[in-house]
């Protein structure tokens, strides 16, 4: 390593190293324009939440009003509404959704017949492909009255149901199951590769202390692989108020606002359809500062109890 | 390999219940995985009238028929569609390759003064953002609304890729670019000759990503094209699965297929549903299998950086 023996100034060191790597910083200027462009300036137009924005206007002649938007939205009626949809969405999502990939990659590090295991993974991987577009396009289809789900939901509570999409109460476990079904081969990947490094010993010590294979999961297996999912409990804690809008904008519709529409969704609706881009711009940025707190609070509890953090 | 033997276990009475109710959990969720993606394959090249009566599972095609799927590519909007869709897909899948390997590139040298700079300046963006809506009067402030480059500039990176990428770039002995650079190697050279064929797994790896990350994408275009004539596949099959707005201009009028009640018209519109579905998803599907590995390589190198 070149240590910096004189005090060679910062300019003159800049000048030499981008005479040395000029090809380097030449494909850089690009990469750095796209990341001004799409980032940051989005990032400075954030200061839209405290004017009245009008495109007729203009950014530097609209009006500034303060904190006006965000004393409208936390005043009004949708603010506690989007927030407890966007909170049980997560909540449902980190109960269900972030354990089953887990239950999966356990069950299936304990298989030992290879070519099964294969088939199981590719089948169990396939829907991640899918797109969203696609994935939502098959709910409505099976949830439609008539639809195979429908079906299901009408032989298990003995009633007719029209599309289940209607109703206020099937939306979470709607929302929740797709996802699942979606993505838990997927994202079982992750386990799977922490369990494939965890040395045999451990198993042959707990096998000499009587440990059948269900013991040897859950106090062999478990503990192992638990840095992996504190690391991702964190993201997904981190992401809790963050919610995509894809998805709900798919399935939602005005029967289920009440249980389907989440901030973001919100931001959507006020924003690109009524155009009232000043105020959403609020909203949005009230749940970004949020989501930012939640991950760092989390991270903060992980790093003081379990001595891993993602920063 | 012994170790491995005493971990499959002996025949004792708890542990052939063991491997029962985990073979059997395990293949239920297959099958429940599977379903879904069968259902609407066998449901498309079903007898419309038969399907709309049908209850229960569908095991196996009812009848047989092409005529949705011949509706589907007699449909011109569907065909524009198509047409646009291979448009972004191939420029927007050129130019994510083109930023990711520059960005790379740039980052994986070792003695770059600013590379500590740019890491900053990037790695807030994956934190912090600006949200929608300043994003998009950004970009009708520069011009990226309703034409092809709104569907390619805006997603032209992604950061995570990015960093899979420099990660691979800097995967290979050092000692191998000093010996180009010796042998008189310009910079670009050695991009091209050397590191670039040296990352072929992990530029397919992300090609893959991108591929299908364009494949699928629709909300970009929702948001920012007009005009229908440039809409994607994606959209339009949003319109249809999901608006439930089958306004295809050929069923009902039928070109060689005779639709001749309301009812009927209906039937082929929930046949011409699971077609189109299946048209969009099935490329991806098939290919997959063959590419599982790149795919799966790809999540294992992303989380050495996480």
């Amino acid at each position: 390593m070149k240590r910096k023996t004189k005090k060679e100034s910062f300019k003159t060191a800049l000048r030499k190293d981008l005479k040395k790597n000029s090809f380097a910083y030449l494909l850089l200027v690009p990469v750095l324009l796209w990341y001004i462009v799409f980032c940051y300036a989005p990032m400075w137009g954030v200061l839209l939440a405290f004017k009245d924005y009008k495109p007729l206007l203009g950014f530097a002649e609209s009006q500034w009003v303060g904190l006006r938007h965000f004393k409208d939205f936390l005043s009004g009626p949708f603010f506690g509404r989007t927030v407890r949809n966007t909170f049980m969405l997560n909540i449902w999502g980190l109960a269900f959704g972030f354990t089953s990939p887990i239950l999966l990659a356990l069950l299936l590090n304990e298989v030992k017949a290879m070519r099964y295991k294969k088939i199981v993974q590719t089948i169990t991987y396939m829907p991640h492909f899918i797109s969203l577009v696609v994935i939502c396009g098959m709910i409505h289809i099976f949830t439609q009255s008539g639809g195979i789900l429908t079906q299901l939901v009408e032989w298990i509570t003995g009633t007719e149901h029209a599309s289940l999409l209607g109703y206020a109460n099937m939306f979470r476990p709607i929302y929740t199951f797709s996802g699942i079904w979606q993505n838990i081969g997927w994202d079982s990947i992750i386990y799977l590769s922490a369990m494939s490094s965890i040395d045999p010993g451990l198993y042959e010590a707990a096998e000499i202390d009587g440990a059948g294979r269900f013991r040897k999961m859950w106090h062999v297996t478990l503990p192992q692989i638990s840095p992996t999912i504190i690391i991702l409990f964190i993201f997904a804690v981190g992401g809790l108020m963050a919610s995509g809008h894809e998805k709900i904008i798919l399935l939602y519709n005005s029967l289920t606002y009440e249980t389907a529409d989440v901030i973001a969704s919100y931001v959507y609706r006020r924003g690109l359809q009524e155009a009232s881009y000043s105020f959403a711009t609020a909203v949005g940025l009230i749940s970004s500062a949020v989501n930012f707190l939640l991950l760092w609070f989390t991270n903060r509890v992980s790093k003081k109890y379990s001595e891993i953090s993602i920063f | 390999m012994d170790k491995k033997k005493n971990r499959i276990g002996r025949w004792t009475p708890a542990n052939v219940i063991f491997n029962i109710v985990n073979y059997g959990i395990l293949t239920f969720l297959t099958l429940i995985c599977l379903y879904p993606m069968l259902h609407v394959l066998f449901a498309s090249v079903s007898n419309p009238t038969d399907l709309i009566a049908h209850r229960g599972l569908l095991l196996k095609p009812l009848g047989f028929t092409m005529s949705g799927y011949k509706l589907v590519f007699k449909d011109d909007s569907l065909l524009v569609g198509f047409k646009n869709t291979f448009l972004y897909v191939g420029l927007g899948t050129a130019v994510n390759m083109l930023f990711t390997i520059m960005g790379a590139y740039a980052l994986s040298r070792r003695e770059l003064l600013l590379k500590k700079a740019v890491m900053v300046i990037i790695t807030i963006t994956m934190f912090f953002g600006g949200g929608l809506i300043p994003w998009f009067l950004v970009m009708k402030q520069v011009g990226l609304y309703n034409n092809v480059w709104a569907m390619v500039l805006p997603t032209a990176l992604n950061t995570w890729n990015m960093i899979i990428l420099r990660t691979g770039f800097q995967s290979f002995p050092y000692d191998l670019e000093e010996a180009a650079v010796i042998d008189g190697a310009s910079q670009s050279k050695i991009l091209m000759n050397v590191i670039l064929p040296l990352s072929k797994p992990v530029l397919a790896v992300i090609f893959l990503y991108y591929l299908v990350g364009n494949w699928n994408s629709w909300f970009n275009a929702m948001v920012l094209l007009k005009d229908r004539a440039r809409y994607p596949l994606q959209l339009l099959l949003k319109e249809i699965l999901v608006m439930n707005d089958v306004s295809m201009s050929s069923v009902g009028s039928a070109g060689g297929v005779s639709v001749n009640s309301v009812q009927g018209a209906t039937a082929y519109r929930e046949l011409v549903k699971y077609c189109v579905t299946v048209i969009v998803t099935l490329p991806i599907l098939c290919v997959y299998p063959f590419l599982q590995k790149y795919f799966v390589k790809g999540v294992f190198v992303g989380s050495i950086k996480g």
